[in-house]
């Protein structure tokens, strides 16, 4: 390399070095785009996939869940175990207990994707959060239906729950999207 | 600067044997991104010989794939390699359908070119993070992190999850995208290129950048045909080996883009071959959006699987390269051998040849511009 | 008021005024390391687009408090196999030379714990020792990233002090003094009267400030020369065995050289307390003057750790004995003509 070709590299690199130098305090002056999680939460999309949960029928306010068990069958990771049980005055089994694994759940979706009657969705729950272990890998949506019926039983008439995989759409992301979705501050 | 090919300094006078020891990088190291293990044979920071050492997160895919329906495979493929998880399911799905004589709709393969791409970007930027990282520049993993951000909103709008997709299913899609998602993609396209000359300008003209990239790491177009290298590595050594282009999959013909090629073999030419391709995934995007035709985005697929007897494969081109899928079907509802080449494992095995007498952060900054997913690797 | 408390201790006045500055510097340094980490961490965040700490007391201030408090309640660990004796004094010698150094600097007028006439040669002196805190530790702690670090500390500090004394051998023969104070009295009046300014005395006066900075960062060991602490190819470097306060004391002399450093800068080239306007100087502004320009340097050399990718071993000895010697060499000798040209001329004709 010649002098003049090594005096040359000296001068562009060191005004690399001031363009990368512009550029960082650039971004220093403009605000922050981190949601501040425990102060801001982001709402979940219509499709997001939590854990699944039984759909609570707004007309009866019960589980549509026939116990037919396809979506047993369809769980790669066999992490759903259903039993039902006639009850009286009625024609189809319904749900007496449905247990997911959710420490073995993959969140793939089969088991809604399969399931004939739409009984069961997806929770919009990411925050899942419990001191013991068999909240999770026993965890019982029908004990988790139950507790939304009080709060359905309080304030009938209540608003239909979104329906499943329908393409409705979305809430976020707006046009010119904020980077981590739209930061909310809890009410 | 120091050539690679120049021999390790002599030993003490006397012609004495050198004195080596073995440097334990890894599994638990910043640079190994996740669990890679390399033991390193080192002549004070010269290394004699490095060999990776794999399996440290081995989780049985190809198994788990002789045990279960062709469907219960599916969340598998996007957990291989998590980064492209979008290109992973498009190369079962496609060995299925192709097997099955399963017809996709138009629209679905438009869609699926349009996430595959975005999915590269993703993938793209996250490499360009980790390698800026393992360069000791941490600035620029939250840039990237920052776009990336906006492509799994997207995607955790059409499919409900940001990173283990599970969004294509045997002929077509598990759901339609939406006007908020062509709305957000359109507004994505546009938002890059100016995004692309800040990288550029941050990183890929700094001077540091370039004096660490380039001449290091120099692996030929012969090295990679050797060890099965693909991707942006061999596009990085001047062959212009491309899936999409060399045999064509899904929608990937009706698009114009070129296939970056670099031919100086070194780790500047990989990461520049990354960053054009992050260009043209744009235009595809763009072309893809623009024609996006209407229709269902689910074929006819029948209730119960069951494959024709017969040996299927389907390639794709993936982040890191070809990934291709291999199944082997008895005629049963469950595949009877399920054979995934990835990419990650073959640009790994040239390491040990391509690393000999380089210094130690040269080596580390070559593993970078390898591109390295772990699990991809082990799988 | 201090001729009063002077009087009144007479003949011990001496000895008081020293341990006060002593105090006064233990404390200033302690202060820095603590709030300069917090402030990196603030200005990476910034710099990073994310708020930095901001759990820790009001908005992350007591941040510090924690991060002490977390080093303290860790248990001291000697890992079994090092030198026991050297794996322990490596903390206390590397504290030590920033400590001594500061002793000297001018911090405003009156306000210099000793006024050496040999101030500079004795921040340099004391500044080369910081080298043997780390190769030591690196030494001591018998892990091979360790070991591998000390080697790079060595290498990489002595090929830069050497474009460093050069550089400041060229503003000595501008100043002709070392005593810090007499340096700074100077670059009164106006800010052109500087040294960074003062291109009638060297043109290429600007260019020596840069090779000065590229020289603090890499004696520092700061990115983009921290080979010492390259934590993506080293884990920690020297300090990879330290645990607890002994890797917090390395933190510490970390930032404390940094101030070290940029308070020297400041004293050479910006005139370290005098103000730039001639206005508002004195001794309650001086102090502030030098505090404004020593953290906008030390912000600098935040704002440069987090832009750059660190450089490769031998690029960073390629830029001193290629790049930075011969243009250190280079202004050395124009600054040597351009003082003695106008007496040659007059000799002569």
């Amino acid at each position: 390399m010649t002098t003049i070709a090594a005096f040359k590299e000296v001068c562009t690199g060191f005004m690399s070095l001031l363009t990368g130098m512009r550029i960082t305090l650039g971004q220093f002056f403009k605000p922050i785009i981190t949601v501040q999680y425990p102060r801001q939460t982001l709402k979940m999309p219509a499709r997001f996939r939590g854990h699944i949960r039984l759909v609570l029928d707004p007309e009866t306010g019960k589980s549509r869940c026939t116990a037919c068990k396809l979506c047993e069958r369809a769980c790669p990771s066999t992490c759903i175990a259903v039993d039902g049980a006639k009850l009286e005055g009625q024609k189809t089994k319904s749900v007496t207990d449905y247990r997911l694994n959710f420490t073995n759940c993959s969140l793939c979706g089969a088991c809604v994707e399969a399931c004939p009657f739409d009984a069961i969705e997806f929770s919009k729950e990411y925050n899942v959060v419990a001191f013991t272990r068999d909240a999770f890998d026993k965890m019982d949506l029908v004990q988790l239906l139950a507790a939304r019926r009080e709060a359905w039983t309080q304030n009938r008439p209540p608003e239909a729950p979104p329906a499943q995989l329908a393409p409705t759409p979305a809430p976020p992301p707006a046009a010119a999207p904020s980077p981590a979705g739209q930061p909310q501050t809890p009410a | 600067m120091i050539a690679q090919k120049e021999a390790p300094p002599a030993g003490p006078s006397g012609g004495a044997p050198q004195e080596t020891f073995v440097l334990n990088l890894g599994p638990q190291h910043p640079a190994a991104h996740g669990v890679l293990r390399i033991l390193m044979t080192m002549d004070g920071e010269w290394i004699t010989r490095a060999e990776p050492v794999i399996g440290y997160i081995h989780r049985m895919h190809e198994k788990m794939g002789e045990n279960r329906t062709w469907a219960k495979f599916l969340p598998n493929t996007s957990r291989i390699d998590y980064l492209s998880a979008m290109h992973y399911t498009h190369a079962f799905v496609g060995a299925v359908e192709r097997a099955a004589k399963i017809e996709v709709p138009a629209r679905a393969e438009y869609i699926r070119v349009i996430t595959s791409e975005l999915n590269r970007i993703a993938s793209h930027m996250v490499w360009w993070g980790a390698l800026l990282s393992d360069l000791g520049g941490l600035t620029p993993f939250l840039y990237a992190f920052d776009d990336r951000e906006l492509i799994l909103d997207l995607f955790e709008g059409i499919c409900g999850a940001r990173l283990t997709y599970c969004y294509y299913r045997f002929g077509g899609l598990c759901n339609d995208v939406d006007d908020d998602f062509l709305k957000g993609a359109r507004a994505f396209v546009k938002h890059m290129p100016p995004r692309l000359k800040m990288y550029r300008d941050l990183v890929t003209d700094n001077i540091i950048l370039r004096k660490r990239l380039t001449g290091i790491g120099p692996i030929s177009a012969d090295m990679c045909r050797r060890y099965g290298a693909t991707g942006p590595v061999i596009r990085g050594a001047g062959v212009a080996y491309d899936v999409r282009k060399v045999e064509p999959y899904s929608a990937y013909p009706q698009f114009d883009f070129k296939i970056p090629v670099y031919p100086e073999c070194d780790s500047m030419a990989r990461y520049l071959v990354r960053m054009d391709e992050m260009e043209q995934s744009l235009r595809i995007v763009e072309q893809a959006l623009d024609s996006l035709p209407a229709g269902p985005v689910m074929g006819k697929v029948p209730r119960v699987l069951k494959l024709p007897p017969g040996d299927y494969s389907y390639a794709v081109e993936a982040a890191r390269g070809r990934f291709m899928v291999r199944i082997v079907s008895d005629g049963k509802d469950i595949p009877y051998r399920v054979r995934l080449r990835t990419p990650s494992f073959s640009n790994l095995s040239l390491f040990e040849e391509a690393s000999r007498g380089m210094i130690l952060p040269d080596a580390l900054a070559m593993l970078g511009s390898l591109d390295l997913v772990i699990p991809d690797i082990d799988r | 008021m201090s001729a009063i408390v002077q009087n009144l201790l007479g003949p011990g006045w001496p000895w008081v005024r020293l341990l006060l500055y002593l105090a006064g510097i233990g404390a200033f340094v302690g202060a820095n390391a603590a709030y300069l980490v917090l402030a990196e961490r603030k200005i990476a965040g910034r710099i990073q687009r994310r708020p930095g700490p901001n759990e820790a007391g009001f908005g992350g201030w007591m941040q510090p408090f924690a991060d002490v408090g977390k080093l303290f309640a860790k248990q001291m660990m000697i890992p079994p196999g090092t030198d026991r004796l050297l794996y322990c004094l490596a903390p206390l010698m590397v504290m030590a030379p920033p400590l001594i150094c500061l002793t000297v600097i001018p911090y405003g007028e009156n306000l210099v714990a000793r006024n050496v006439d040999v101030g500079l040669l004795l921040v340099f002196s004391f500044g080369s020792i910081n080298v043997m805190a780390l190769m030591l530790a690196g030494w001591a702690s018998r892990n091979k990233f360790a070991i591998i670090s000390s080697a790079r500390v060595v290498s990489q500090n002595v090929a830069y002090e050497i474009p460093m004394l050069l550089v400041v051998i060229t503003l000595l023969m501008a100043t002709g003094t070392l005593n810090l104070n007499e340096i700074v009295g100077q670059q009164g009046g106006w800010f052109w009267n500087w040294n960074f300014f003062r291109v009638w005395v060297n043109p290429l006066m600007p260019v020596t400030f840069v090779i000065f900075f590229i020289c603090m960062l890499a004696e520092t060991n700061r990115a983009p020369f921290d080979m010492a602490e390259a934590e993506s190819e080293l884990v920690a470097g020297a300090f990879t065995e330290y645990g607890g306060m002994g890797f917090g004391v390395f933190f510490m002399a970390e930032y404390a050289n940094i101030v070290v450093g940029c308070s020297i800068a400041t004293v050479l080239f910006f005139g370290g307390w005098q103000s730039p306007f001639v206005v508002l100087s004195g001794p309650v502004f001086g102090p502030l003057w030098f505090m404004v320009k020593l953290y906008a340097l030390v912000f600098t050399v935040m704002w440069v750790r987090w832009t750059f990718p660190r450089t490769q071993f031998y690029n960073l000895l390629n830029l001193s004995w290629k790049i930075l010697i011969p243009i250190s060499l280079f202004t050395l000798l124009l600054t040597g003509a351009m003082m003695k040209l106008p007496l040659l001329l007059h000799h002569l004709f």
